[in-house]
């Protein structure tokens, strides 16, 4: 995305791991990825997790489908509100995955 | 905790709604527990492999909210590790994910390394290299009567799956759908149910589709194997051609689990549960029924087992080792554990007030491999 041209730093699109999910990101809580121009949210995550397969698979089933209740927030707004994996994702912004509040 | 050095010692793998506990014995009888391991994941599925010389704990482990997976201990729980692919993936071109491991299933000491596993969405998987990676059953997952097999309360499953000492005949039991037959290895599948009731189909009897709740072979007799079925109590002495009834005798026909003693001809268990609109040990008195005649008489026992109780036993909340005698284990909905070190003459509590009790396996292992504490 950046054509081998380094990238401005604050163009950088975050992805903020809840805590339980940081061991599979090498204890990162923040994951990175450059964008010169807006990506979407299934671009982000391929991105992100390129190296970290296991967490790949926490987030999206082999159908690529996002679990049930994993929640990916862009710009507050959960992207099944918006358009899904095809909600695009503004350089320099966060993108938040927090998992439903459940159990019993 | 320590563990006294005896020459050899008990492993008993509890899977639950909420984690994996592991107890150890010198004797069967007392028992020292640890975990959880998988906290807030349930265990509904756990293989122990003590083939190659080595004691590897299998576990299949579903998180609600971050899916399935299985993770394998080479070290009785001191460390877990994770295929970096991940063990079960569905391929490309299924379009399909996994949603819960529901058998694994360590092949015979002739087969080192493989390891089967019975999963949801109904498939059937095959490891050749200890069950870090497996591969799907293509005969029975492109099987023309898919798109009629149905789900049971906890899902549609291929839950139990039995192979024959020469690994060409494998029979596999789903939820719903009924037992299938491979003669040829897995590469293809038939259904074998005659004699099977599905009384809550329009066809009572029908080819296919019944709730067969768990199948196992009978050790010493080829061909043999028993069946409890949502509602019936079976046994086949044709690889499955037919089946017949060997409820008589019982308090119910009812239950989830079958066992069958890891040597000995004629020998198997059952865990009667009323049922349907009720569904609880008979008259809410928990017992172990076991058959030593393949299935013409049963026997009650109850020794050491709770008075009353309402709890029921799943279908791989109970198992045997291959011990002499061989132990009975087994695990309620209500967070109690139970063994047997007589084949189930004396029962004693291994652990209570755990969540619901998914899953049992047990194994004989070298009390060297012990921690001596955690």
């Amino acid at each position: 995305m950046n054509n081998g041209m380094p990238v401005p730093a604050d163009s950088a699109i975050s992805v903020i791991l809840p805590s339980v999910l940081q061991p599979l990101a090498g204890g990162q809580s923040i994951l990175t990825a450059p964008a010169e121009e807006a990506v979407t949210v299934e671009w982000l995550l391929d991105t992100v997790t390129g190296e970290y397969p296991a967490l790949s698979r926490r987030l999206r089933d082999e159908t690529g489908t996002v679990r049930r209740y994993v929640n990916i927030y862009v710009n507050g707004n959960e992207i099944r509100r918006l358009q899904g994996l095809v909600t695009t994702v503004a350089p320099g912004q966060e993108v938040l995955i927090i998992q439903s509040v459940a159990g019993g | 905790m320590g563990v006294m050095a005896t020459a050899e010692s008990y492993v008993l793998a509890i899977g639950t709604k909420k984690g994996l506990w592991l107890a150890t014995s010198p004797d069967r009888k007392d028992w020292s527990l640890s975990g959880p391991h998988f906290l807030m994941s349930e265990v509904p599925s756990i293989g122990i492999d003590t083939r190659d010389g080595r004691t590897r704990i299998l576990v299949g482990v579903r998180s609600e909210h971050w899916g399935p997976t299985v993770f394998h201990s080479d070290d009785l729980g001191g460390t877990w590790s994770e295929p970096e692919n991940g063990a079960i993936t569905f391929p490309d071109g299924t379009d399909a994910a996994l949603e819960r491991i529901w058998q694994i299933h360590p092949d015979a000491d002739s087969r080192p390394g493989v390891v089967w596993a019975g999963c949801e969405p109904i498939s059937v998987w095959k490891s050749t290299d200890g069950g870090e990676h497996f591969e799907l059953n293509r005969g029975l997952w492109d099987h023309p009567h898919r798109s009629e097999w149905g789900a049971g309360y906890g899902g549609a499953a291929a839950h139990s799956i039995v192979v024959d000492p020469t690994g060409e005949k494998v029979h596999v039991a789903m939820s719903t759908g009924g037992v299938y037959r491979s003669l040829d290895g897995g590469a293809s599948w038939e259904p074998r149910n005659k004699g099977i009731s599905a009384y809550f189909m329009p066809d009572p009897n029908p080819e296919f589709g019944q709730c067969v709740h768990k199948i196992a072979a009978d050790a010493a007799v080829d061909g043999r194997l028993y069946a409890q079925n949502h509602h019936g109590v079976y046994r086949s002495d044709d690889n499955a051609e037919s089946w017949e009834s060997i409820a008589d005798g019982l308090p119910a026909d009812f239950g989830f689990v079958m066992l069958t003693h890891p040597r000995r001809a004629g020998t198997a268990w059952v865990i009667p549960l009323k049922a349907d609109g009720e569904r609880i040990p008979p008259d809410g008195k928990l017992a172990v029924h076991r058959t030593d005649d393949a299935g013409t008489s049963w026997k009650r026992l109850d020794a050491g087992l709770p008075d009353p109780e309402y709890n029921v036993v799943l279908r791989d909340a109970a198992c045997v080792d291959e011990a002499e005698p061989a132990g009975v284990y087994f695990g309620t909905r209500g967070g109690s554990v139970y063994a047997s070190a007589d084949e189930g003459e004396h029962f004693s509590e291994v652990a209570s007030h755990l969540p619901d009790v998914l899953c049992v396996r047990a194994a004989a292992v070298s009390a060297a491999l012990l921690p001596a504490q955690r």
